[in-house]
Parts: structure tokens; sequence; C-alpha cells
């Protein structure tokens, strides 16, 4: 699309999406969540500072991607159902559960959404865990990227990632990440915000653009 | 897309109605005195793969070659002419041709017959006027010249690590470590790229090719 032949601005008629890039990793004892800021309608950007690590429960967070609407729901349906359950079974609820909670949303609704939803958090049981729910299944795995910005940082993940990596070298290893696909998507973009959560609780930053890691020709 | 065991129909074999393509990684690095260029080994129709052994790095003169992917027929017919092209100027001058002259004859006919093709060309090699080049030619017909350049379908997973791997003023063999690691993510992760990795280091001693089997791969600890 060259010219905009519309009197129109493009936010107006376009869908509101989180293009993204999300990251979520697993340490001993925790994980680290990360995400960018950028909310856009087509070429517009609407919110360049918009927070997408979502809270489920205390120590349990999901990450955002896709259409803003569709994602924001789920996770707010998901927050209501997970405080119900834990006043049932009078304890904290399971990663696993909130993970089976959004993975049914989404299965279900297959046709009619387009988000995805990374969980991640602690529980007493399974320690530190990250969740995808892509199109509906549900998966657990030491580490996930999502959004528009992860095509361009699975190479740098796969090279990068290591085994039984401190909660340090977790959180340099999110910001860095975040930081390269934010640098190559056009769709992810602003601040980068690092969500680590253990067995004290969840504890959030936000890292301004300028402070983010650069690298070669940046 | 994701995740699925079957798709389309399956009366006839998906291959017989899907175009053949180079789906590929391609990438080429300058360093003092030369350029290093790599390419997997795959071509599909469809879900087939047509040939596994694919040789993707095509010599256009003594000291330039191309990467090719996108579509195999385009790629090779484009080659050709510009292998004529270039020979034929190349007697007239009586000296080698430079390979911005190569990369300019690349997007004069990516450009004209920009509608018809779907070529994503790598140009590269050595002169003796500017030393190791890499030009690249996308879909669509541009040219502009970069120190790395990648290109084709597997060449999106790979943006985030060729940006914090690489650095300017590399050797030679840096170079050859940093493609062949970076070509190697990629078909872990790209449905159409895979096979063996084919490198060529060209500099103005001449052209050195070598073949990276499937087990000589570098290994990253999620594989």
């Amino acid at each position: 699309k060259m010219l905009d032949d519309s009197l129109e601005p493009g936010w107006l008629s376009e869908e509101v999406k989180t293009g993204t890039t999300i990251i979520a990793i697993e340490f001993d004892g925790g994980v680290v969540l990360g995400s960018d800021s950028r909310v856009s309608a087509g070429e517009t950007v609407v919110n360049r500072v918009m927070n997408k690590l979502s809270l489920l429960h205390d120590k349990i967070y999901c990450a955002l991607s896709g259409s803003a609407a569709d994602a924001q729901t789920i996770a707010e349906m998901v927050n209501y159902q997970l405080d119900v359950h834990s006043i049932e079974v009078g304890e904290d609820p399971q990663v696993r559960s909130a993970a089976t909670l959004v993975k049914n949303i989404s299965y279900k609704y297959k046709e009619e959404l387009s988000a995805h939803l990374i969980v991640a958090g602690w529980d007493k049981r399974g320690g530190g865990q990250v969740y995808v729910t892509l199109n509906g299944l549900l998966s657990r795995q030491p580490f996930a990227v999502g959004g528009s910005g992860s095509s361009y940082v699975y190479g740098f993940v796969d090279a990068e990632y290591r085994k039984a990596m401190s909660k340090e070298d977790c959180q340099q290893f999110v910001v860095n990440t975040l930081s390269l696909a934010m640098s190559r998507d056009g769709s992810s973009g602003g601040v980068a915000y690092l969500v680590t959560i253990d067995e004290k609780g969840a504890e959030e930053k936000c890292i301004l653009g300028n402070e983010l890691p650069t690298f070669y020709d940046q | 897309r994701f995740g699925q065991l079957s798709s389309g129909s399956d009366m006839a074999p998906d291959w017989t109605m899907k175009e053949v393509s180079t789906g590929t990684t391609i990438m080429a690095v300058e360093y003092d005195g030369g350029v290093v260029i790599g390419a997997d080994s795959r071509t599909t129709t469809g879900a087939y793969i047509a040939n596994r052994v694919t040789d993707k790095l095509t010599p256009i003169h003594d000291r330039i070659f191309c990467c090719r992917s996108g579509s195999a027929a385009d790629t090779q017919a484009i080659a050709d002419v510009v292998t004529y092209q270039l020979g034929f100027h190349s007697i007239e001058l009586d000296e080698a041709p430079l390979v911005q002259t190569a990369a300019n004859l690349f997007k004069a006919s990516c450009y004209r017959y920009r509608e018809e093709l779907m070529a994503g060309i790598i140009v590269a090699g050595w002169d003796k006027r500017r030393g190791g080049q890499v030009y690249t030619v996308p879909v669509g017909g541009m040219l502009v010249r970069q120190p790395v350049s990648v290109g084709g379908s597997g060449s999106t997973y790979i943006y985030g690590y060729m940006d914090s791997n690489y650095k300017p003023n590399m050797t030679k063999d840096q170079c050859l470590r940093l493609v062949s690691g970076a070509l190697s993510l990629a078909m872990e992760r790209d449905g159409s790229s895979g096979g063996v990795v084919r490198l060529a280091a060209i500099s103005e001693t001449g052209v050195d090719r070598q073949v990276i089997l499937g087990n000589q791969l570098p290994k990253w600890s999620t594989a």
C-alpha cells in the first residue's frame, strides 16, 4: 500500500493488534517473562507503552500477543476463573491450572480468536514453569518466544540458551532477545517490560528504549 | 499450519500441484580480502523435497558467485542470462569484471520483470578495485551493498543471531564459523531449508568450496 487514498486515518478502520515480541524462560526457582510495549492499528502505533505482561494470580503471569482485544479478554476471564478456583482449593493455584484454563478458551474458540498467550509462574509443587498455548495446544517448555518479532530471534535463542542458567543470566537473555527483535520487527518496539517470579513473589521492571543493549549497526 | 498432522487433498500428492521453489536460507559476509558465502541444499515442490543436495551457490564468473532463493526456475534463468552478459562484457573489457557490474546486471533483469519473477538473489565476489563485496537484490529488484546479507525463507529466524554475532573486520575463519552457525540454526527452524551446508570463500587467490554434512553441523543445546 503505497499511497493512502482515503481521507480517514488508518487507525480508525484497522484492527488493533499487539504486533509484539514476548518471551518467557524457566530458571531453578522461578521464571522471567519479557515483552515489548507496542500496540499497532495498521501502520499507526496507538499505544507505545502498553504492558503486555498481565497478572493471572500472585505468582502467575501471562504474556499477550496477537489481537489486543482477544488477548486481554482471555487474560481477564482466566484471572477471574483462577480467583474462584484458588478459593475453592484453599491455596495458590498451580501454573499448570492457569495454563489449562487459557488453553480451554483458546481451543474452544480457536476459529474466532487470534491471540497467543504464554503462561509462566511459580508454584510450590513444580517450581518455575513456562507453558505455551498456541492455537489451543498446551505444552511445557524450558523457554518460549511468541509474537511477530519472535521469528527474527529463533536463531539467537537457539544458539544462546543453555540449561541451568541463573536468574540474572535469564534476565539478561530476555533483555537481549527483546532488544534484537524490537530492532528488526516493525510491529515491536517501545520499552521492555520484565517480570521475575519466584517463591517470594513477582517483581516488575521497565527498561526504557535508550537503556536497552545495542548490537551491530544500532 | 502449525501442528497439523496432514493437510490438503489426500487423492493427489501435494507435490504434483506445487511449483518448485528453493525454500532456502542463503547468506554472504564480507571480510578484509574477500567474501564468504553459504546456503542450505533443499529444493521443495510443496511438501516433497525434490533435491536434498542442491547447489544454490552458482558461479557467474571466476571470482563472482550468486546465492539463489525463490523460484528455482526463475533464479536459474536469470543466472544464465547474467553469466552470458557478464562473460561478453569481460571479453570486451579484456579484464575481470567488477562485482558491482554483476550485481547491476541482476538488478536490471529482476526489476524489469519484477511482476513475473519470484527471485531473491545475493551477489558476492572479489575484484581488484574494491576487494570483497556483497550486494543483495531481493524480490522487487532493489540493489544495495551490505557487509552482511541473509536471504530466503529461513533468513527471518537468524536476523537476531546475525545482529548479535557479526562484528566488523572479522577474519575469514570467523566468517566461516558465523555463516555455518547461522545456516544450521535456520535449517533447524525452517521447514523449507535443510540438507547440507555449502560454503565458498572467494578471494584474490580463487574460490575455496566446502560442504558440511548434516551430522557435522554445529550443535546447540536445544537440539
